[in-house]
């Protein structure tokens, strides 16, 4: 039974076609990045003084908060609550994590305008703000997911330092390091694992904060005193849909089996965690009676129809729905429209809820914002892939017995 | 803190005068909250719309004191520059709108600048507090803190501060300093100073309110019962009086509620003491170490 758990390299072929276009996405999207750095953010983006914040912060780093949300969703479903069966998923959501903090770190540093700065919230403190929050939260946090992810690389590597020429050497000691790395690691990572829970339930919901602060600037649609609670509650339900639809991806690039068992049954969470979601949004909404908005045909009132009925009702019907739990199709669409409604709420959020007073004109993202943008996305699952054809992620399932020579040693 | 004493106050003050210097004594800077002082003392400046002739002499003075590229000061008199709406920007600190009023063949000049809030939504939001209010009613960015992330552009009610977009090393933000390094040295703000009609009224911010009070009531028929900024977003150093209706002159609708109230006490309600935080880390553990048990026991 054990080996049925065993996550391997995968050690597929890694340039297919699809490959090769993601790589040349990604490139387009680093040579606008070089304009941005080179003529400042004004050169390639829509930004201007009404509206100061683009889709590098709405979509890169508030929304791919929250995607990168079934890493802590996972390691508290995995390893705290400890549901076994869910052991197999949480090495893939926790690569999904690390890259996507990594790149909502790196997406922060290009939309600052003084980049080189970054770290001088370290030195610098505002308690009151809840951007500083959310900042020291995210260092944290990729700090905590880098240290869960460490034992992976020592899994890899334990007994298989080969270095070459005079730094053959330096292969004894290197592999003594990586052991008592791994025994230190394996002693202490509870205290990790629970930390990155908490670190995300803080930053997950002090990015709803961020735009509290904006008080009447933002359509009363979202600009609500519980929107921490609101972002919460959205990347709790957003994370399980995350990890269903990367697994069902990564099965079909890399030809695996769909592991249609263990995703029903994280699906079957879903639907309660979306009407929770769905519960708390609509009762704000009566609340603030800010139904009555939805009266007239705006952007604002379609942009919040389309994010509740597309994003939230109809995926929670479908996740209801026993059929649909049972096909890895109805998964993979149910899945789908979550993290639409998540994406969209952001954007809605940051981007189309924001009317600044004076403004002449309304924001819509440059081809450099938006080419930068995708080639994020991009290099992310580039590297998703480069990663788990080389470090022991996805496991695959029904190994037939004799395959057991290829298992990494050290575990 | 509102039942404050004023020896209280004065030693908080001197106390914040104490640290402050001590910050600039050392080289390195204290970890510390950005300063929000509200002294009883802060200047503010009453601007008096129905006296503005808009000669537009306050923008080129703006710009003189604060090195902006002035140009001819003769180049001001073009009126055709408020066909349109302008905002203050990274070439100038304040400009100097025309608004049609309500019968009178006259337009309605309307001096925009930074307001200077008493609880600033710039200095709460600021992720390394950049801004900070001083105690002569001046909110001032600090070059060195900055690292240009433009939120306190989305804090800002009046949408005030500006971002140098065309820049790839040390972009500014820009806004009106309220003369901070002039007022040091005993003289007016600059626009305060030129302004030829004397809309603008420099002084105690406590006398101001008295003084436009004194005029709406001397003449009711000129103003409209209202002082922009006295109570908005909990009050402004800068105020105005009109002839027409605030909203009218595009001036955002804001209660009496700070700007970063609800934010603020979001944010340190979610870290009271850390004691959220801990409290779930704890129970997490607790749920943790039970759930292992529970596990163990299966197997066996």
């Amino acid at each position: 039974m054990e080996l049925l758990h065993e996550a391997l390299p995968l050690k597929k072929k890694y340039f297919t076609p699809g490959v090769v276009v993601l790589l040349i996405l990604a490139i387009v999207g680093m040579a606008f990045l070089l304009a941005r750095f080179v003529f400042g953010l004004g050169a390639i983006t829509n930004l201007d003084n009404q509206h100061p914040w683009g889709i590098w912060i709405g979509i890169d780093v508030a929304a791919g908060v929250a995607l990168a949300a079934g890493g802590f969703t996972t390691a508290a479903l995995g390893h705290i609550m400890h549901r076994d069966k869910y052991e197999t998923i949480i090495r893939p959501a926790l690569l999904t994590a690390m890259l996507g903090y990594t790149f909502v770190a790196l997406s922060v540093a290009v939309d600052l305008g003084r980049w080189y700065s970054i770290w001088h919230p370290l030195i610098f403190w505002n308690g009151n703000s809840a951007l500083f929050e959310v900042g020291i939260c995210v260092m944290t946090y990729v700090t905590v997911l880098y240290i869960e992810f460490l034992p992976i690389v020592t899994k890899k590597f334990i007994g298989n330092v080969r270095l070459k020429g005079f730094l053959a050497k330096l292969n004894k000691p290197l592999d003594s390091l990586l052991r008592t790395l791994d025994r230190g690691l394996n002693k202490t990572m509870f205290v990790f694992i629970i930390a990155g829970v908490v670190l995300s339930c803080l930053h997950q919901s002090s990015l709803g904060t961020l735009m509290v602060i904006a008080g009447s600037k933002m359509h009363p649609l979202w600009q609500t005193p519980v929107l921490p609670l609101l972002f919460l509650l959205s990347a709790i339900s957003v994370g399980f849909p995350m990890v269903i639809m990367e697994s069902t991806l990564a099965s079909r690039s890399f030809g695996l089996k769909p592991e249609t068992e263990v995703l029903s049954s994280l699906g079957t969470i879903v639907g309660p965690l979306l009407g929770i979601y769905l519960a708390f949004k609509i009762g704000d909404m009566f609340i603030r009676e800010t139904f009555y908005y939805l009266t007239e045909v705006t952007t604002a009132s379609v942009m919040f129809s389309v994010e509740i009925i597309f994003g939230v009702v109809l995926p929670l019907r479908l996740f209801l729905t026993k059929s649909v739990l049972k096909s890895p199709q109805g998964l993979f669409i149910a899945s789908l429209l979550v993290i639409f409604g998540v994406l969209l709420n952001r954007i809605n959020n940051f981007l189309v809820a924001y009317n600044p007073p004076y403004a002449t004109s309304s924001y819509f993202p440059s081809v450099g914002e938006i080419a930068v943008t995708v080639g994020f996305i991009c290099l992310e699952i580039l590297l998703y892939r480069w990663f788990v054809n080389y470090f022991p992620i996805v496991s695959v399932p029904s190994k037939p017995a004799n395959n057991v020579k290829y298992s990494v040693t050290g575990a | 803190m509102a039942t404050q004493n004023r020896r209280d106050f004065l030693k908080t003050v001197s106390s914040i005068g104490i640290v402050t210097a001590g910050v600039a004594a050392t080289p390195t800077k204290l970890k510390a909250d950005p300063e929000n002082i509200l002294s009883n003392e802060r200047n503010g400046v009453l601007v008096d719309t129905t006296v503005c002739i808009g000669c537009r002499r306050c923008e080129w003075a703006c710009k003189k004191s604060h090195d902006m590229q002035p140009g001819s000061i003769d180049d001001y008199d073009d009126k055709s520059i408020f066909d349109i709406k302008r905002r203050p920007d990274h070439t100038t600190h304040t400009v100097i709108n025309a608004y049609k009023g309500n019968s009178i063949s006259k337009p309605i000049m309307l001096k925009a600048q930074c307001m200077h809030c008493d609880k600033p939504a710039c200095v709460s939001a600021c992720i390394v507090g950049a801004f900070s209010k001083k105690e002569n009613g001046s909110v001032v960015w600090d070059e060195s803190k900055c690292i240009g992330c433009r939120y306190c552009m989305v804090a800002c009610p009046f949408q005030i501060p500006a971002f140098d977009y065309h820049k790839a090393i040390e972009p500014d933000i820009h806004k009106c300093d309220f003369c901070a390094e002039r007022k040091g040295n005993g003289k007016l703000p600059a626009c305060v100073e030129i302004c030829p009609v004397e809309a603008l009224t420099f002084g105690n911010r406590a006398d101001l309110v008295t003084l436009a009070k004194d005029r709406i009531k001397k003449n009711p028929k000129r103003y409209v019962d209202h002082i922009y900024g006295e109570t908005e977003v909990g009050g402004t150093s800068w105020m105005y009086l009109s002839s027409v209706d605030f909203a009218t002159l595009d001036f955002p609708v804001l209660s009496a509620d700070t700007a970063p109230g609800v934010s603020e006490s979001i944010q340190h309600g979610i870290f009271a003491y850390f004691i959220p935080p801990i409290a779930l880390y704890a129970l997490l553990g607790g749920i943790m170490y039970i759930s292992k048990q529970k596990s163990n026991k299966e197997e066996e």
